[in-house]
């Protein structure tokens, strides 16, 4: 417990700490307005629209927020240092070595997938696919007031997206990943000489498919069966729900551009929950976790 | 008799400067936002909703306001901090130690920092919750997703300004990223296919080098203490224009009976 409660009090973590609880109270507080807007004919934003003057009315408000941040941060300031360690030593390198902590996530994502996806690709494509949901949702309900039932899948993807690939990935690279980034219970001893079974298999491997001919070189048909099982859990799941969807009054309000975007970001974000479990589960089960499932001469996935 | 107050109310001097009377109407409330430079950025009139901090959470302007106190405390620290090898770490020693204020402002500038992440973050949150990003407030949503990654981008730079174990190994394995870049990095794939090696590829332009080191202090400090606040002012600048120009903060149409 002791490690655990050193790395959760350390000054730099206590944000996370924080955003925890925050992030905990505003998913509740934000689904309890919904549910409240569900219930009734007119949102509780819709009561509330009548003109009112700014000053003083939202002056205000703006006065006395910027007061409480003050208080807030005046009183952190004087209890808490900022962290200062010993000065920077190119040939010392702490273990575990941790990104700041809003990219922890990320780091933690380098256990599941090599650094140019977890690192530059998956960043990339969270960036750019929050840019793309104001033109891919077009469902015009629940603009402007808090709801659910009007907009259920987009507001679970983003649940999950945020409250679970973000915000716990962090928790767990920030709390639980200890030296050598290996997992520990927060009671366990941050042990820097534990030992871990490097057991990965390949998924070809899992079937009987050696990635690697008896010469080293890489099995041609390792890397077809790993082609065929990335196309082909984007191309079935795609399909399938294409063939689904194709019929509904949604799908010929969206077209096909907004579709196939939208298809293929949750899908994207599907296939890194299966690598998670990929990695996570087969020990729980008695078998190997699985490193990749597509290794290629350029690169492996 | 006129007291001394009411005597200076009336020269030239207070009404040059202060344009309108302060008595409660509704025209002196409505020039105290437009006859204010900085209020001004407030319509005179909102819907009443867009007071309740339930529906608000106030994070888009507490974000703004950490943004003023950083730059505030940002300007402060720069007078005590030498962005090169040899002066930095000890810089921030005195700063903490005999600096009057020194370890108040430091902390204010991390402590802020780091709650601007998690309000830029909450803000998002409650955008999206609220389906504000929908018509006519698309684009507001982009700038927005831009200012989050100028956030993240702002508060990276910095981390590697103390030049102690902690900001130089967290900015190695940051940027370490950058070697695995497809392309673009020595590490990545096709990378050594278009000629990139570890002195020439996307990190070495980002460090100045080959691993975190003085160049890379430099080109932080810069990007942080100018670059970047320029950058993300402007496209402040424009989101809370936009916000104006889209028709002020979110709400229900309630031009339409139907929801």
């Amino acid at each position: 417990m002791k490690y655990f409660l050193e790395i959760v009090t350390k000054p730099d973590n206590i944000p996370i700490v924080a955003l925890l609880f925050l992030v905990v109270f505003y998913t509740w507080f934000a689904f309890k307005k919904a549910r409240k807007n569900d219930s009734q004919e007119l949102p509780e934003e819709a009561k509330l629209d009548d003109k009112i003057q700014v000053w003083p009315n939202l002056v205000r408000v703006e006065f006395l927020g910027t007061l409480i941040v003050f208080a807030i941060l005046a009183v952190w300031s004087i209890t808490i240092d900022a962290p200062l360690e010993e000065p920077a030593n190119p040939t010392l390198t702490p273990n575990p070595s941790k990104a700041p902590w809003y990219f922890l996530g990320l780091q933690e994502l380098l256990v599941y997938f090599d650094p140019w996806i977890a690192g530059v690709i998956l960043p990339s494509i969270i960036i750019v696919g929050l840019m793309a949901i104001p033109y891919i949702d077009i469902n015009p309900k629940g603009n402007g007031y808090y709801t659910f039932k009007e907009r259920k899948f987009a507001i679970l993807t983003y649940y999950f997206g945020f409250l679970i690939l973000w915000v716990a990935l962090i928790i767990l690279g920030t709390f639980l990943r200890g030296p050598g980034w290996n997992f520990f219970l927060p009671w366990e001893y941050w042990d820097p000489h534990k030992v871990v079974v490097l057991n990965n298999v390949d998924l070809s491997e899992m079937i009987g498919i050696p990635t690697k001919n008896p010469d080293n070189s890489l099995n041609i048909w390792a890397t077809l069966f790993g082609f065929s099982f990335v196309s082909g859990f984007f191309g079935i799941l795609g399909a399938w729900h294409y063939n689904k969807f194709k019929k509904t009054e949604t799908y010929k309000l969206m077209g096909p551009i907004r579709y196939w975007t939208t298809s293929l970001l949750f899908w994207g974000m599907a296939f890194v929950v299966l690598k998670i479990i990929l990695r996570l589960l087969p020990p729980v089960l008695g078998a190997y976790p699985i490193k990749y499932v597509w290794v290629t001469p350029w690169f492996n996935i | 008799m006129i007291s001394p107050m009411q005597k200076f109310r009336e020269s030239e001097v207070y009404k040059s400067i202060f344009r309108h009377k302060y008595d409660d109407t509704q025209r002196n409330r409505a020039l105290q936002i437009v006859d204010n430079v900085f209020l001004h950025l407030h319509p005179v009139r909102i819907p009443r909703h867009a007071t309740n901090v339930g529906f608000t959470w106030g994070m888009g302007g507490i974000t703004f306001l950490l943004f003023l106190i950083l730059t505030l405390t940002g300007v402060i620290l720069m007078f005590y901090y030498r962005p090169t090898a040899q002066y930095a770490y000890e810089d921030m020693k005195y700063l903490m130690n005999d600096v009057a204020f020194g370890p108040f402002v430091r902390n204010m500038h991390r402590w802020a920092a780091h709650l601007m992440v998690i309000t830029v973050m909450l803000h998002m949150f409650r955008v999206f919750l609220t389906g504000s990003y929908k018509p006519p407030r698309q684009f507001n949503w982009v700038i927005g997703v831009i200012l989050l990654v100028l956030t993240f981008l702002l508060s990276f730079t910095g981390y590697l300004l103390p030049w102690d174990q902690l900001s130089i190994w967290a900015v190695t394995v940051g940027t370490n990223m950058a070697r695995a870049t497809p392309l673009l990095g020595h590490d990545g794939p096709f990378g050594l296919e278009l000629g990139m090696k570890i002195d020439n590829d996307i990190r070495f332009v980002l460090l100045g080098g080959t691993q975190v080191g003085p160049p890379t202090l430099l080109r932080f400090y810069v990007g942080h203490c100018i670059f970047l606040p320029l950058i993300a002012s402007i496209f402040m600048v424009v989101h809370f224009w936009r916000i104006r120009k889209d028709g002020g903060i979110s709400g229900p149409d309630t031009t339409k009976k139907t929801f």
